[in-house]
């Protein structure tokens, strides 16, 4: 690792900020993802499903 | 693939669902990339020394809110003129992640600026300008919460954004307009860039890394809020049946 001289401190808070940040963001998308999925399989579950699937469905 | 076909939301979603993985092997390629020219290869600056290594997020973070807007506003004219069913969906999720980005821009920036200006921060019209930006996110993710109809909600939000779109080349021709602590553009100017190429170099990897990330997770948060509505039908439908 490099010396960062005087102003260490603000380099790797700035760093560590944008990582904490961009963290966040991945989690929202991930969590959301898995929260919808599972709010839908949960009404699939239930036979609540769009009509074209149904549809879908009766043909098979 | 025509603009028209992705009109159709489970098309969409196929690709999404196909496009996606790759994208996040792109954007972990990239940022390691531009982490290890930023951290191992790229010199100290001659006036600013390390402290140099801060505008290879900041300045990304900056072209990226200004860029999450512009995204908006094109989506607004989506909505309001060519009514394509995906553009307020675009809209709104490009809102917290410009937010977070514009974020990222001031608080970089704040602390980039202590070091080299001896401030946090200055009422100047760049810093200003960016804060406003900040501010107009956080408007338009509040106005689409507020609105439970995401038809209206949309219509609503892609008015404001293209409001608040006029902020856009403020910000951009604050440094030329008005005194400043902020530099003048030097990366897209006349001229050319004013930046040595060892520095350049390892900031293009990391806008470019910042761009594809925006992407990806813009892509996914769609992805989320196409499979939202569905949820929020699906339940409507069961209530009217039940009721």
């Amino acid at each position: 690792m490099m010396a960062l001289g005087p102003h260490a401190a603000f380099i790797v808070a700035a760093y560590l900020i944008t990582a904490i940040v961009l963290a966040g963001l991945i989690a929202w998308v991930v969590i959301d993802h898995r929260a919808q999925a599972r709010a839908l399989a949960d009404l699939d579950a239930r036979g609540v499903r769009r009509r074209s699937e149904t549809a879908q469905a009766k043909i098979a | 693939m025509a603009l028209i076909d992705l009109a159709n939301p489970t098309r969409f979603l196929n690709l999404a669902n196909r496009g996606l993985p790759w994208l996040v092997g792109l954007t972990a390629l990239l940022l390691a990339a531009g982490l290890y020219l930023a951290w191992f290869v790229a010199p100290d600056d001659y006036q600013q020394g390390a402290t140099v290594k801060i505008m290879f997020i900041h300045v990304p973070a900056a072209w990226l809110a200004m860029f999450g807007w512009a995204l908006m506003s094109v989506a607004a004219l989506g909505t309001l003129v060519w009514r394509h069913p995906l553009a307020d969906v675009a809209g709104k999720c490009a809102a917290p992640i410009g937010a977070a980005f514009a974020f990222l821009c001031l608080a970089t920036g704040s602390l980039w600026g202590r070091p080299m200006w001896g401030t946090y921060w200055v009422w100047d019209a760049r810093l200003t300008s960016v804060l406003v930006l900040f501010l107009m996110y956080l408007g338009v993710m509040a106005l689409w919460r507020t609105v439970e109809d995401p038809a209206r909600a949309g219509r609503a939000a892609a008015i404001l954004t293209l409001v608040g779109a006029i902020n856009l080349p403020i910000i951009k021709f604050s440094v030329d307009w008005w005194n400043t602590l902020h530099q003048p553009a030097s990366v897209f100017r006349l001229g050319g860039p004013a930046i040595d190429r060892s520095i350049l170099l390892p900031l293009i990897v990391m806008a470019v890394a910042f761009t594809i990330l925006f992407l990806t997770l813009h892509l996914a948060a769609m992805r989320n809020e196409i499979l939202r509505r569905r949820v929020r039908t699906l339940r409507l439908m069961q209530a009217g049946a039940g009721g």
